[in-house]
């Protein structure tokens, strides 16, 4: 017999592990998103020296595990003497996962611009920085919008990894109520509820934006 | 003083010479129609006119102003040469008054205020100022074409580069773009055109440059060049597009 009563007591931790949760991961996408659109453009546009580190910065993080990272940041800053706490490493490990898979989506958009826009630009005086910033950039967007959302989705689903360094988020909640209540299914059915609302509520909030952003493109589809 | 001089210029892309020796002088409030087959250099001298291009050798100048490579930006060549393209190239996520107005405040960095006024009144000589807050995408693409010229004409250029600008047209728009363009002419500004639309060419334009094979084949008066072609493959040309 499921036994959801047995929770009850525990609201409060699940509440907290929740916030905590959504604030790391605002925080990590607007970092994630605020770094990425610059990288992008750096990356095709950018010095050769600093378009190359970009691309090693890149494929580092897409080639190794969230988890590695974020242990490698973890334990790593402190051998470096530099002493933070955990959730500052968590959200050091997932900006930097974000900004990495971002860089690399946004730069697939701004490939899809056509290349009449830049010229377009480029014949009205406009330098390389303002014709990415006010031609390129929200068409860009626009492009890779939806693969963009999903990416920062991502980037919530995998903060239940953060509890790994006692970061004391959602999964952290539940593994803590299950130790003590020992209901573990319905726990985690709670916590998997939980994560399923949070994503959906993402979504939602991404396609909102998007309305507003990419209201053009309503005028582009006659 | 001519508006556009340009001297011995060449240009190749890899191994293909597309330009090999243009001399060309066009002076203030000429209306000059570049015509020849695809692949004569047409296009790819009119690009090399503002820059899109850079030429391998030869000079170009352009109001008295040497263009050299690096050596003028963008920012100053768009004082002296504006162009309009084939596919219009509006900015799709940008209205259409803020198309015309997004040039003067980026790049001259001129207050909303001052240019909005301009840009009301250069969509109305072009018979769009009702369009002012319209999408582009909600526009035909004759009407997008002549918000290109407003936008175009927004930061005062001394020479207009049109390529092939009516090609990408449903026959039935054309008309109202060519009107457009010969209302500028009237009013004395500089028409450099890659152009298909040969009457066009003769009632509006004051010369025709017929280009072959990389070079200028043939040029002068426009209603002289069409209608008395002196060398075989000029004829050859015009009889192909009758």
């Amino acid at each position: 017999m499921l036994d959801f009563l047995s929770l009850l007591p525990y609201w409060q931790v699940f509440v907290e592990g929740i916030v905590t949760t959504l604030w790391v991961t605002v925080v990590a996408t607007l970092l994630g998103l605020a770094i990425a659109v610059p990288f992008a453009w750096l990356r095709l546009e950018g010095p050769r020296l600093l378009s190359a580190l970009i691309g090693i910065y890149v494929e580092l993080i897409r080639n190794t595990p969230f988890i590695v990272q974020l242990f490698f940041i973890y334990f790593g800053l402190p051998a470096l003497d530099l002493r933070l706490s955990a959730t500052s490493c968590a959200l050091i490990a997932m900006t930097l996962n974000l900004t990495a898979y971002a860089t690399e989506i946004i730069r697939a958009g701004i490939q899809a611009v056509p290349k009449g826009q830049r010229e377009a630009a480029r014949v009205l005086g406009m330098s390389p920085l303002q014709s990415y910033r006010h031609v390129v950039l929200v068409p860009a967007l626009s492009r890779i919008y939806p693969a963009l959302t999903s990416q920062c989705i991502i980037v919530m689903l995998g903060s239940a990894v953060i509890s790994q360094i006692s970061v004391e988020e959602l999964t952290y909640a539940a593994n803590f109520i299950q130790s003590r209540n020992f209901r573990s299914f319905e726990t985690y059915i709670v916590a998997t509820l939980c994560y399923l609302g949070i994503a959906i509520a993402m979504r939602q909030s991404f396609e909102y934006i998007g309305r507003r952003l990419f209201g053009f493109l309503q005028g582009e589809q006659r | 003083m001519s508006m556009v001089r340009v001297d011995a210029l060449y240009k190749s892309f890899g191994a293909n010479q597309v330009l090999k020796g243009i001399d060309l002088r066009i002076q203030e409030g000429e209306v000059v129609s570049i015509i020849g087959r695809s692949g004569s250099g047409k296009s790819t001298l009119l690009r090399c006119l503002n820059q899109l291009e850079l030429h391998d050798s030869g000079s170009i100048e352009i109001n008295g102003k040497r263009l050299d490579g690096e050596a003028m930006s963008a920012r100053q060549l768009s004082e002296h040469v504006g162009m309009i393209f084939q596919s219009f190239n509006l900015f799709p996520h940008r209205r259409v008054g803020e198309n015309v107005m997004l040039a003067p405040m980026v790049v001259r960095g001129e207050s909303r205020e001052a240019v909005e006024p301009r840009a009301r009144a250069l969509l109305e000589s072009v018979g769009l100022g009702e369009k002012f807050d319209a999408w582009p995408g909600q526009l035909s693409g004759g009407q997008q074409q002549r918000v290109a010229i407003a936008r175009a004409l927004a930061m005062a250029p001394k020479v207009l580069l049109c390529d092939e600008i009516t090609s990408a047209l449903d026959p039935e728009l054309v008309g109202e773009v060519l009107r457009v363009l010969e209302k500028l002419a009237v009013d004395g500004m500089t028409l450099v055109l890659v152009t298909h639309e040969m009457r066009f060419a003769r009632e509006v334009g004051s010369r025709v440059v017929f280009m072959h094979q990389g070079k200028i084949h043939e040029q002068g008066d426009a209603k002289r060049v069409l209608d008395d072609p002196q060398t075989p493959e000029l004829k050859q040309f015009l009889a192909s597009t009758r």
